[in-house]
């Protein structure tokens, strides 16, 4: 059967376009517009305000890493599902240099621009999901995925 | 051309009109038989003791609804406007008592009482029933489903919300006095829990303008490496609201998990009872403690 | 989009009205710096209330700017960061090192005056 478009605590109605948005990134100007676009998907799809948040903030460090790297890229953030929740799906791809040791990159605090590093790790910390797929040369896509609260057994008061 | 099987002397009349057609007869049949069917339903319903929670009056309008919803969707195939209409109805039966097994239950009903309807309209002709029912099964089986899962996931928003008013009644957060907080906790910390007091503290610094907090964990037994982190982090993000934390009845087995991750607890404000932590913060704050002698002997030469 | 910057007496106050690009957040830097010299102020306040999101960036960019303005011997408070986006930068692991924060513009205010004229409340016990 076909997941239903709507999340039942969804405060807005629902189109199929609404499910899905493409931001291209080219500057760092581009930033604002993807991470507003985020947290709108977001609340669509049923986070909380401060779930939202998070979700902007990690794309915000997702497009910047495209930016500083590659100078070019896509962000398609998209709604999905998964065992009855609803979620979303950001995915973070360019065509850049690659990252060559993807398992350094993912180390806190490591940076080859001068940065403070914290992009990757810490969108695998904020977000449920978390995959790298990188080749020197071709490029690198970053796909992580968060989604809404399942019910939960209470522990202790 | 297909071998048309003969039953019983009458003969197999080949019908050949397209689904679109057979589909418009079809829901042309079952809005004029709308008043029979209906009440056969709810014959059924009554029957089963479905639906006690509701007043005849109640059933004969929801079912009334129900029954011009399965057949618009029918005709339609659009789920859109059942999906609205079925959290609509969960909305407003869940709170009375209705359980999930009443709802798929009627909704069944009703697809077999339609189906009924069906084989009684179309019973001289097998091969055209069964084309009918390919039209309609499908699409009765879909309505099925989507009511019934809307129930569900409308009852599991519910039990959610409930579960986090629970929680959030269970670890208030308690403005003690002015600019100070105190949260205390009680019992195991799940990280969905952690992350619940971490949005309530914070939101309580902000609303009460507390410029010192302190979190009192004597009642927490253990905390795995992923709590205490987020421990942590809490301390971290009330500073960036210009709040102190103080983390009192830390048990030694704790001290040690913060330690095992790497915090440095001589950079986390530890105390050890709620009681010093209550006097430290008051120090943090400005305030002096004095025993109430000498407090009365100062107003009196102060005036 | 200019960041409108107030002089307070011996304080500057940057009130953010809204989203900041990252040239944006590099200009208020900038202006930022220069003032606190032709002002000769004490310190900057930076009202980051209308943020919805403090990233990396932002945090350096702040960061910088404390440091910067610290060789002028003034320093730098941050008030008015949301709840939602305290907690998104404590899980980040952004930090604001170097920076004083406070709730609000009225805290910074109480900060800096206590700072000069220090005073002490009793309450009996």
């Amino acid at each position: 059967m076909e997941p239903p478009c709507g999340a039942a605590d969804s405060p807005s109605s629902v189109g199929v376009l609404d499910n899905e948005a493409t931001i291209e990134i080219a500057s760092s100007g581009d930033i604002l517009p993807a991470r507003q676009k985020g947290r709108e998907l977001a609340r669509h799809v049923g986070f909380s305000s401060a779930e939202a948040t998070l979700i902007a903030t990690v794309i915000s460090e997702l497009v910047r890493n495209i930016v500083l790297y590659a100078k070019r890229g896509q962000i398609i953030v998209r709604r999905a599902e998964s065992a009855g929740r609803p979620g979303i799906v950001v995915v973070a791809r360019d065509d850049g240099p690659g990252i060559p040791d993807v398992r350094q990159a993912l180390c806190v605090g490591f940076s080859t621009s001068g940065s403070l590093g914290l992009g990757l790790p810490g969108a695998k910390r904020l977000m449920d999901e978390f995959e790298i797929v990188s080749e020197v040369g071709i490029g690198t896509t970053v796909t992580v995925k968060k989604w809404t609260a399942g019910l939960t057994c209470s522990s202790g008061v | 051309m297909y071998d048309e099987p003969i039953l019983a002397g009458i003969p197999a009349v080949v019908d050949s009109r397209p689904g679109t057609e057979m589909l418009r007869e079809l829901v042309t049949h079952l809005r004029q038989n709308r008043t029979p069917v209906r009440g056969e339903w709810i014959r059924r319903i009554t029957e089963a003791d479905w639906l006690t929670a509701m007043t005849s009056e109640e059933v004969f309008a929801e079912a009334t609804s129900i029954y011009d919803s399965y057949v618009d969707v029918l005709e339609t195939g659009s789920v859109e406007a059942l999906q609205a209409y079925a959290r609509n109805l969960s909305e407003r039966i869940i709170p009375r008592g209705v359980e999930t097994h009443e709802v798929v239950g009627i909704v069944l009903l009703l697809r077999d009482v339609l189906a009924r309807s069906l084989f009684k309209k179309y019973q001289t002709d097998f091969s055209l029933l069964n084309r009918v029912l390919d039209i309609y099964e499908p699409a009765a089986n879909r309505i099925a489903n989507t009511v019934a899962v809307g129930f569900v996931q409308e009852r599991e928003r519910i039990i959610r919300e409930q579960q986090e008013a629970i929680r959030e009644l269970s670890t208030p957060v308690l403005p003690v006095r002015e600019r100070l907080l105190i949260l205390p906790i009680i019992g195991v910390i799940d990280p969905q829990r952690a992350r619940q007091l971490t949005e309530q503290l914070l939101h309580g610094i902000r609303r009460n303008r507390a410029k010192v907090v302190v979190i009192d964990i004597t009642g927490v037994p253990t905390i795995d490496s992923k709590v205490a982190n987020h421990l942590v982090l809490t301390v971290e993000a009330a500073r960036l609201l210009g709040a102190t934390v103080i983390v009192t009845g830390l048990s030694p087995e704790i001290a040690q998990t913060l330690v095992n991750i790497g915090v440095d607890l001589s950079k986390m404000n530890t105390v050890g009872d709620l009681q010093g932590g209550i006097e430290g913060a008051e120090r943090l704050l400005g305030y002096e403690v004095v025993p109430i002698k000498e407090a009365n002997v100062q107003a009196a030469t102060h005036g | 989009m200019q960041v409108p910057i107030l002089r307070h007496g011996d304080y500057l106050i940057a009130s953010i009205q809204s989203a900041l690009t990252d040239s944006d957040l590099l200009a208020l830097r900038q202006s930022l710096v220069q003032q606190v010299g032709s002002a000769r102020a004490r310190a900057v306040i930076v009202d980051v209330t209308a943020l919805d999101v403090l990233d990396s960036f932002a945090s350096r960019t702040v960061q910088d700017l404390a440091q910067m303005i610290r060789l002028r011997g003034a320093e730098t408070i941050v008030v008015g960061v949301q709840p939602e986006v305290a907690f998104s930068m404590a899980q980040l692991g952004v930090r604001l090192e170097g920076v004083e924060t406070r709730l609000d513009l009225e805290e910074a205010l109480a900060y800096l005056a206590g700072k000069r004229a220090p005073g002490k409340r009793t309450r009996e016990g």
